[in-house]
């Protein structure tokens, strides 16, 4: 195995690019060092891209924020800009592992690694999130939800790798949230997990949504027709059952040792009420 | 091939040849004797292995050795101040919060980082800071009182500072 790390984004990618062999990114590395112990992975190359300047920056742009593909979920709660705009995406990132992953692991990584349990990802998807890539043909835009492309597959393309993820600016009494549910309180898997996103007016209706499944499906699922559910509501108890069931509806999970395909689509209608009321809340709904 | 890094740990500048695909973890026990952080999973789950890299608790077994060319390391065995022990340290000997003591350096590492990052943790807000530390003989009681003890002390002597 090669290590390189590289200082322009140019550099990454053409060792990616003309990398004959298995060639892997490293970030945080959570992942990617976890399975190279294990030996499910044998890279030919590894690309550390941490030395690429701006790489771990948190910006604030015109369009909202700008966070390095290398940003480590643990300093995302100490910007408190970031932390008001986006609470649900920053507390997502932050159920990763433990103290000490996350000060290592990045949301970037959690997206690429693509497991259909990544706890950030569903925040990130219901937050309307986009991520830059950088390749061999530059630069193209995608949305959070259409990168991975089943269990551990992303959309990127031979000597790709995601810059920077993108939140777009909070919009005027909007509010997100993310709930998982665990067996135990820490340090665990999402056997299921939901994020929620929503904008009201002035009178509490809600107006936007965007509402995000995880652990349900083989990828994070955006969920249009449990966003339709409460667009248009002031979040009463009829809308909100109608929002439970179209986001069980949406479930198509496997059963495991840590949930059945009963229990997950259940508890999916459980978690997007329940985030939905704190979404609400965070947005200044009464 | 080899890789030839350049790497302040604890204060002092250190120079290691290691393999591209070796762990810090291991850089630190095999080629530096610093056999203070263990191996206790190698997969990040168990904490035995923290360290706190650019002022970050990390698992060492989660890094690379090649990563550290002119970054700043901190291990267990720069905690006490020559045979002064750190207050946390003396506190864990004082609540007899280890007992096999595999586990004690990354709880060490933990909770300095934890404090650092929060001098008035709340119970609650310890248990989650050292959620990654896994410990088989304390039952964690006292780990946890020794935390607090600490942090009791220190503000007490900032306050008197």
């Amino acid at each position: 195995m090669r290590y390189e790390s590289p200082v322009t984004v140019k550099d990454a990618v053409a060792l990616l690019a003309k990398e004959k062999g298995k060639a892997f990114v490293l970030a945080g590395g959570t992942d990617l060092l976890v399975k190279m112990k294990a030996g499910m992975l044998e890279p030919d190359l590894v690309v550390d891209i941490k030395r690429i300047k701006g790489m771990a920056d948190i910006k604030k742009t015109v369009s909202g924020f700008s966070i390095g593909a290398a940003t480590p979920c643990a300093a995302l709660d100490e910007n408190a800009a970031l932390m008001k705009a986006w609470p649900g995406v920053v507390e997502a990132a932050n159920l990763i592992g433990s103290k000490q992953v996350q000060g290592r692991c990045t949301m970037a990584g959690n997206l690429c690694n693509a497991s259909p349990a990544a706890d950030s990802v569903p925040a990130l998807i219901a937050a309307g999130a986009k991520v830059t890539i950088a390749g061999p043909k530059g630069k193209r835009k995608l949305a959070v939800e259409d990168v991975p492309a089943g269990v551990g597959r992303t959309n990127l393309k031979k000597g790709e790798f995601i810059e920077s993820i993108q939140l777009p600016k909070k919009a005027a009494k909007s509010g997100d949230a993310y709930l998982r549910f665990i067996p135990r309180t820490e340090m665990d898997i999402a056997v299921v997990s939901c994020g929620v996103n929503l904008t009201i007016d002035g009178k509490g209706v809600v107006t936007k949504a965007r509402v995000a499944l995880g652990a349900v499906a083989i990828t994070a699922l955006l969920v249009k027709d449990a966003a339709k559910a409460i667009i248009g509501t002031k979040l009463d108890d009829a809308a909100l059952d109608t929002l439970a069931a179209a986001a069980s509806a949406a479930c198509k999970p496997i059963d495991d040792k840590r949930g059945t395909i009963e229990f997950r689509t259940e508890v999916a209608g459980v978690l997007a009420k329940r985030a939905a009321k704190i979404a609400y809340a965070r947005a200044g709904g009464k | 091939m080899a890789l030839l890094v350049s790497t302040t740990i604890n204060g002092d500048k250190v120079e290691y040849a290691c393999q591209p695909d070796e762990s810090l973890l291991d850089v630190l026990r095999n080629r530096l004797g610093l056999t203070g952080a263990k191996e206790g999973c190698g997969t990040g789950d168990c904490g035995a292995c923290s360290v706190i890299l650019d002022g970050r608790l990390t698992c060492s077994c989660l890094v690379l050795g090649a990563e550290m060319d002119g970054k700043s390391l901190e291990t267990i065995e720069g905690m006490a101040d020559g045979a002064a022990l750190h207050p946390l340290q003396k506190n864990f000997i004082d609540h007899a919060a280890l007992q096999c003591g595999i586990c004690t350096p990354g709880f060490l590492m933990a909770a300095q980082a934890l404090l650092r990052k929060n001098p008035d943790p709340s119970e609650v807000e310890i248990r989650f800071g050292l959620a990654g530390n896994l410990c088989r003989c304390t039952g964690y009681d006292k780990i946890v009182r020794a935390v607090q003890a600490t942090a009791t002390e220190l503000k007490l002597a900032k306050r008197s500072a």
